[in-house]
């Protein structure tokens, strides 16, 4: 006789990796501490007296550049929101050291994994017709976009040719910067996302803020409010495990009617023409395989030689991403099923020209963990909304400008260069060296605006001249105007805001110098 | 060995005491710097904001206050960081590349240079939580990071370990940044302030009475920070300790 499967003492089924077991979520739960399946659970959990409602993203202008320090102000002005967006991705960045420390040999996997891109980059035309070439071996229509609008083009075709009306789709970030949904909803193509987060995104019609987990800067409470305004649930009930088992209720039946699926791909095997993607709740899986046709739009970055090189990539992926140990599903793309139809549509949109960037191309190698977003101490206390962009975080403030370098020439400035993306990004993309260089890039072609760079320039011209120096800051509280560290000048008195000024001293090292001949004359 | 002393523009103007600190701690060394006097700043404030050409100016004179000499010392990691790795608006000479080279910061001078084994005349008891500026830990290598798998060390943590009634703190999120970032912090007002609070809040709540980092400049923001929150957290520029400083 079988036993059942081992418990834990909570009654849920023992996981192999106990450290991943999520930590009580406040949910519902019964006198015995067992969790409420979705039909008990509409008793109420105990909830905060009174919501605090979403904030909202950047708001975007046309001629303007993105004000990312409104939305962030506006952010920490929820400081619920802020708090918990803020500890949750700490609590991921922790989860990552966890896994590191695991691994002897992290360090060198780092090493290799930028290696192979590196060497992949290199030779990316080879890889790309090699993997072409496998990929029509096994039966995958190929097809090529140069931008955002013929990949859009390109995958409406597609849907055309085969009548299809509606399409699922799991997490592509390529997909957002080429704005496909909005596209087909303009050609009468329904899209509905697979990806839970994604999907409460799109729901309630905001882009992702955060590559890997989309919905992350959302209370529950949020979510309830979007469920209740779309799917019709109970307003009053914010259980995660209720609306989680809300949405799949209305989202199955329609993924079982759908006419084709889509995918973005994580990895794409140029040896075997085989592609990867990774996700934690299938939804992939159920995008490739429900209807009978899968297209994968893939980006051309997303290149790795062979299929040995694979195993670098999965142990670092989602240990960097949300510190486990691997996605719970690694699925493998090999060719359409029996009476379906695969097709991938490889997508440049910019990649090529980043590629020929000395400064830049290195941005090539990312891919997509979300590590330096959970690390960056500036993400965190402003939610990814802020950015106004498809990227945010860190390695969106090197991404974005090269799609809308005047929209995004603030990006760059909304980082305290402090280093420790590039030192969690698994693939070693030297990121904050490349927002310096972008700081670089835009004062060169005057687009950091003009109020910053005619201080720079003045601080620039006084600092340059000792006697103009030690006259500007002789008198003590006229130091403050000068010293650009703090450019408190006008019109830009921003520094006390939140903090008290620095008291003015009554002398300066250089003028105590001088008295007392470095200290050698005793002071009168 | 000729040792010449950089004053940072901001410290020259609202710390004259961690200069001076500086001075009389190489002094007890054996170590007599030289200030040349027409010095101002390594150009780090402009470079910050991208604006290379605004700054190429100020790296000259830099440079040609401090050509000739085998160290030039800066308590400030953040500034050798500019002038070691970023210093690059001058035109790269032999001169300007050995300027590059030879210029340290105090914590690198005592710990790699001097080779120090004590500091018998200083005492501080006190409870201290360290800050790390992120351009001295994750760009002139004071330490090991958080984010690396790494064997542990700290230059500035084994020098103030040498000073006796030192207690150090543990304090959350050891090595984040703590939101000052130069013209970060005027520009983007909202997350520095919010970044300086939560700092001073994590030092607060490691039972810290003082502060103390090898760069003036994050204390001055982190300090504005902690007045404004009404939490009674002193600053100390390392220098300060080590040459002696009991409060
Ligand atoms: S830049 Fe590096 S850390 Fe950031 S998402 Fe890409 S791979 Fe991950």
């Amino acid at each position: 006789m079988s036993e059942g499967p081992r418990l834990d003492s909570d009654g849920l089924p023992a996981l192999l990796h106990r450290e991943l077991r999520a930590g009580d979520d406040g949910g519902a739960r019964d006198s015995l501490g067992g969790r409420l399946t979705h039909g008990e659970a509409t008793s109420r959990p105990l909830r905060p007296p009174t919501p605090e409602p979403q904030p909202r993203g950047a708001v975007l202008h046309r001629h303007r550049p993105v004000d990312h320090d409104e939305a962030a102000q506006r952010f920490i002005d929820a400081p619920r929101h802020e708090k918990m967006h803020d500890e949750r991705l700490w609590d991921l960045r922790q989860k990552r050291d966890r896994q590191m420390h695991a691994i002897p040999e992290w360090e060198a996997l780092r090493d290799l994994a930028s290696t192979v891109k590196q060497h992949t980059l290199a030779h990316l035309d080879e890889y790309l017709e090699q993997f072409e070439a496998q990929a029509v071996a096994n039966g995958i229509h190929v097809h090529w976009a140069r931008d955002g609008a013929e990949h859009n083009t390109v995958v409406h075709g597609i849907l055309a040719d085969h009548g299809a009306r509606r399409l699922i789709k799991s997490k592509s970030m390529l997909t957002e910067e080429t704005g496909l949904r909005h596209y087909l909803a303009g050609v009468g193509i329904e899209v509905v996302e697979t990806d839970l987060g994604e999907r409460i995104q799109q729901l309630d019609d905001e882009a992702p803020s955060h590559i890997v987990v989309p919905a992350v800067h959302k209370l529950r409470s949020d979510v309830a409010e979007v469920f209740a305004r779309t799917l019709g649930t109970d307003p009053g009930n914010d259980d995660v495990h209720y609306l989680a088992e809300q949405q799949r209720e209305k989202t199955r039946p329609v993924i079982l009617e759908a006419d084709a699926g889509m995918t973005g791909a994580n990895f794409a095997v140029a040896e075997t023409g085989t592609f990867v993607v990774c996700t934690n709740e299938g939804n992939a899986d159920l995008s490739a395989n429900v209807p009978p046709l899968h297209i994968a739009s893939i980006g051309i970055e997303k290149l790795i030689p062979r299929i040995a090189d694979l195993g670098v990539f999965i142990r670092l992926l989602s240990r960097s991403a949300l510190g486990s140990p691997i996605t719970q599903y690694t699925s493998h793309f090999r060719g359409p099923r029996h009476g379906g139809e695969m097709h991938v549509v490889l997508v440049d949109n910019g990649r090529s020209a980043r590629l020929g960037e000395p400064q830049f191309w290195q941005s090539l190698k990312c891919i997509r963990c979300g590590a330096c977003m959970n690390t960056c101490p500036v993400y965190r206390r402003s939610g990814g909304l802020s950015y106004g962009a498809t990227y945010s975080g860190p390695i969106g403030l090197i991404l974005d400008p090269t799609f809308d370098r005047r929209r995004y020439s603030t990006l760059p400035f909304a980082s305290t260069l402090n280093g420790s993306c590039t030192n969690v990004c698994p693939v070693k993309i030297n990121i904050h060296e490349q927002i310096f260089a972008w700081r670089k890039v835009l004062a060169k072609s005057h687009d950091i605006g003009t109020a910053k760079q005619g201080l720079m320039k003045a601080a620039g011209a006084i600092l340059a001249h000792p006697a103009l120096y030690r006259a500007a800051i002789a008198a003590a509280d006229s130091a403050l105007k000068v010293l650009p560290a703090f450019l408190v000048a006008n019109p830009l008195n921003s520094w006390t805001r939140g903090r008290d000024m620095p008291a003015p001293p009554r002398e300066t090292f250089h003028q105590w110098h001088h008295r007392t001949d470095g200290g050698r004359k005793q002071a009168p | 060995m000729r040792v010449a002393l950089f004053v940072p523009c901001y410290m020259d103007a609202f710390e004259p005491e961690v200069g001076i600190a500086t001075l009389n701690l190489l002094r007890r060394f054996g170590v007599d710097p030289e200030y040349p006097f027409d010095q101002t700043c390594c150009g780090q404030p402009m470079v910050n904001s991208g604006c290379h050409d605004e700054a190429k100016a100020t790296e000259e004179l830099f440079v040609r206050n401090f050509t000739g000499f085998d160290h030039i010392v800066v308590p400030s990691g953040s500034c050798v960081h500019q002038i070691r790795c970023h210093m690059t608006a001058v035109e790269q000479t032999e001169a300007v590349q050995q300027v590059r080279q030879r210029t340290c910061d105090l914590v690198e001078f005592l710990h790699d240079v001097l080779k120090v084994d004590g500091f018998p005349w200083a005492e501080f008891s006190h409870k201290v939580s360290y800050h790390n500026n992120c351009n001295a830990l994750r760009g002139i290598f004071h330490g090991s990071m958080s984010e690396r798998r790494e064997a542990s060390y700290s230059k500035p943590l084994s020098l103030l370990r040498m000073v006796k009634g030192v207690t150090l703190v543990e304090k959350a999120r050891p090595d984040e940044c703590c939101g000052f970032g130069g013209a970060f912090s005027v520009f983007e007002p909202a997350v520095s302030v919010k970044m300086g609070q939560d700092k001073v809040r994590d030092h607060a709540a490691a039972g810290a009475d003082y502060v103390v980092s090898a760069d003036s400049s994050c204390m001055l923001h982190q300090k504005g920070c902690a007045d404004r929150l009404g939490l009674p957290l002193r600053f100390r520029h390392i220098a300060q300790i080590l040459n002696g400083d009991r409060a």
